[in-house]
């Protein structure tokens, strides 16, 4: 073999070595402690500013515990990628993070079978559980076992811009009922032309929230899907009659919580937003000319409601069953998200209603002035949400894990073909529930 | 070692080698897995055998059908559009008018779209299809006196921005393909056909289709298997997986929203078996129809 020939046999096999090399991944997987005597735990977040919000947690854990200090290495993804990086990490078993955020649409996920990939987070939990509220744990536990700390309550208050309904002559505060609402709504479409409310199509969010209200589920008593039975029927019965009304109209991009929403709500085309609080925070971040119109109170309900409001959307943080060092990630965790200093942080730069309810009570903490949620609404977050005096309702159906299912059908046809193409509620429903039936086998 | 380095009759062998590796180990191995996996149902490394059951399932799925036509409808509209298109740019390109350096400039920017990354293709045409009024396409229409059209939340208004974006994308890919075709025929066929009185159209009907044929047949045969298979164009186009009504669903979107979105992996598996029956029904029958598994003497 000549040199130049043997050179370039190396070179091949060198080549090929790397290439080889390049699959395996150069994660830690053992675990152990750097240098410096901390540990680090490597964290998936699907929201930017999450990631701010950890580390400063992260920051507050080591200044407390300098015996078990962490070196938190966040990463920051989008939404479907995380999610869908996660679900290959734990089928796969291998390049799991030890800490991550998951969406509650997609919880139910990574919680089925009889073994689940998430560790038991109760342990951890102990020191801070009685003031936090329980309808928000049950969320992210199965069979009694927490797999997720929450991050926010999400209970469902109004939005009204008080600039606009006051030029319409409307007054948001005498709105109590749904009925108030859809009177308040035509009046308003019938002065000004304009929309009032919002008929999400691609979210399902006011649906749960009314269903509640009604004392009903989306599931039968055996778990099954039952999306056709008469309180979900009444619900979107009640809804679509509003949009014949005028009261509520499809919005751009299909939910309130999208960029081309944000503006048409922004410019003043919508002037009512029945949404989780954390909505907050896109008022804030986009929607700055509204500073100071918006005012917030608490949801419109249905006469004799059950719930007055439930809890809606959310991200439960969660320990890979696989993680090495669990036992740390889970007590630092269960500080980052449920001790009474994680809490006020929420709620200062998140802009949520945190899940420690001592918080809402601690008037320096939510009425603080210098506070950028409180600048810019007319009305407190926490007068609204002190009014329900604790009682914030679960819907049960978001822990049933063919949950993620119905959310998909709703998003995807049958919201669309009540409030787009005008199906009444009901065939829309049964074609619903004919679909997920098939599609879950039952 | 040296000898069977050196031996004439392994020499081919070796050559073929990496492409049959590659075949076995990244094609055959993974196919021969999701039939296997089509037949179970898998969760976190749990494997139960179930039958049939995910297959049935898939049959009486609406959502099933309702991606198998939008895939397919996809696909045929592709190839009326990205084979005429393309041939007749070509040939404009390809004739001895104009100025080739005029030419050459229209040729390369044809061809740049295909090298830009579809995500970020699909990010600007879903900016460019927003359905407020503010929108550019939308602008567009409003500067002809049409009210703003709700793009991507209606099923033909979507349709049309899908197949624009393909357009946008693949026309110069193709133009290209045409442009070696055409190049490859010898000018003596046009000189002998202009001697006999024949017109341009006539040329090109005449010698310029029937030349191209086997530039026509693969065309079309990746064309078929682009548009069935086509996925990220629709994903980027509705920032996700989830369209009104499932418009924007293709049949690899409902795969992945199974498998990955819905941890659903022999669920998604029969969705890939039937896809592969499916591309293979169609280009083994147009292959043979052609004429390409004939011996060269025969064709």
């Amino acid at each position: 073999m000549s040199r130049t020939r043997r050179a370039a046999t190396a070179a091949a096999a060198g080549l090929s070595l790397a290439l080889l090399a390049g699959c395996s991944g150069g994660s830690d997987e053992g675990g152990g402690t750097n240098a410096d005597g901390s540990v680090t735990l490597d964290m998936w977040v699907f929201a930017e500013l999450h990631a701010t919000y950890y580390e400063q947690m992260a920051e507050a854990w080591n200044e407390e515990n300098p015996d078990r200090t962490i070196d938190l290495q966040v990463t920051v993804y989008p939404y479907d990628d995380m999610h869908n990086k996660l679900q290959l990490a734990v089928n796969s078993g291998t390049g799991l993070p030890d800490v991550v955020d998951i969406e509650v649409n997609k919880f139910s996920s990574f919680v089925l079978g009889e073994n689940p990939p998430l560790a038991d987070l109760g342990e951890a939990a102990e020191p801070y559980i009685d003031d936090i509220v329980q309808a928000r744990l049950d969320l992210y536990s199965r069979d009694g076992v927490i797999y997720g700390y929450p991050t926010h309550v999400g209970a469902f208050v109004a939005f009204y811009n008080t600039t606009l309904l006051e030029e319409a002559g409307v007054d948001y505060t005498t709105i109590e009922t749904w009925q108030d609402f859809q009177e308040a709504g035509a009046t308003y479409h019938d002065e000004t032309g304009s929309a009032f409310g919002v008929a999400s199509t691609g979210t399902n969010f006011l649906e749960p929230l009314i269903i509640s209200q009604l004392g009903g589920n989306l599931f039968a008593d055996d778990g099954t899907v039952a999306v056709n039975n008469p309180e979900a029927v009444e619900t979107l019965e009640l809804l679509q009659g509003m949009q014949e009304a005028g009261a509520i109209s499809t919005i751009p991009g299909g939910s309130p919580d999208t960029e081309e929403a944000y503006g048409a709500i922004n410019n003043g085309d919508y002037a009512a937003v029945v949404y989780p609080a954390w909505y907050t925070s896109r008022f804030v971040d986009y929607m700055p000319d509204l500073e100071g119109d918006v005012a917030i109170a608490p949801a419109p309900v249905v006469e004799g409601a059950e719930v007055a409001t439930i809890g809606g959307g959310g991200t439960g943080t969660a320990v890979p069953a696989a993680s090495p060092d669990r036992e740390l990630a889970a007590d630092w965790l269960a500080f980052a998200k449920l001790s009474p200093e994680a809490n006020v942080a929420v709620w200062e730069l998140l802009g949520f209603d945190p899940v420690n309810m001592d918080v809402w009570q601690d008037e320096a903490v939510t009425h603080a002035e210098d506070n950028q949620f409180n600048q810019y609404f007319q009305t407190n977050l926490f007068d609204v949400l002190n009014q329900y005096q604790g009682e914030i309702g679960h819907f049960e159906g978001f822990t049933n894990p063919d949950w993620p299912s119905i959310d998909n059908t709703f998003t995807t046809v049958t919201l669309n073909e009540i409030f787009e193409n005008g199906v009444p509620a009901e065939q829309a429903l049964e074609q619903a529930q004919s679909d997920l039936r098939n599609e879950l086998g039952q | 070692m040296k000898k069977m380095l050196y031996s004439q009759r392994l020499a081919p062998y070796f050559f073929i080698a990496p492409f049959v590796i590659t075949l076995l180990g990244f094609w055959m191995l993974p196919l021969g897995r999701s039939i296997i996996m089509s037949a179970q149902e898998v969760l976190y490394g749990d494997a139960t055998f179930i039958g049939a059951d995910n297959y049935q399932r898939l049959v009486r799925d609406r959502v099933f059908w309702k991606s198998l036509f939008n895939s397919i409808r996809y696909m045929v509209l592709t190839l009326m559009l990205l084979i005429p298109v393309p041939m007749f740019l070509a040939a404009i390109i390809n004739t001895r008018i104009g100025s080739p350096r005029i030419k050459n400039f229209v040729k390369a920017s044809l061809f740049v779209p295909a090298l830009t990354s579809v995500v970020v293709a699909g990010i600007i045409f879903r900016l460019m299809f927003a359905e407020t009024g503010s929108g550019l396409m939308n602008q567009v229409i409003g500067f002809f006196g049409h009210g703003p059209v709700r793009w991507l939340r209606q099923d033909i208004p979507g349709l049309v921005a899908l197949l624009a974006l393909a357009m946008w994308r693949y026309t110069g890919v193709n133009v290209m393909y045409f442009i070696a075709g055409m190049q490859a025929i010898p000018e003596d066929y046009y000189e002998a056909a202009s001697i006999d009185g024949a017109s341009k159209i006539q040329q090109f009907f005449r010698i310029t289709v029937p030349n191209l044929k086997p530039t026509l047949v693969y065309v079309t045969t990746i064309s078929v298997y682009g548009g069935l298979a086509m996925f990220l164009e629709s994903f980027m186009l509705y920032a996700g997986n989830n369209s009104p009504n499932n418009q924007g669903l293709t049949l690899v979107g409902y795969l992945y929203r199974k498998g990955i979105q819905e941890n659903d992996l022999g669920f998604a598996s029969a969705v890939g078996v039937v896809l592969l029956v499916l591309i293979m029904t169609i280009n083994i029958t147009h292959l043979t129809l052609t004429g390409t598994f004939k011996k060269e003497e025969s064709r």
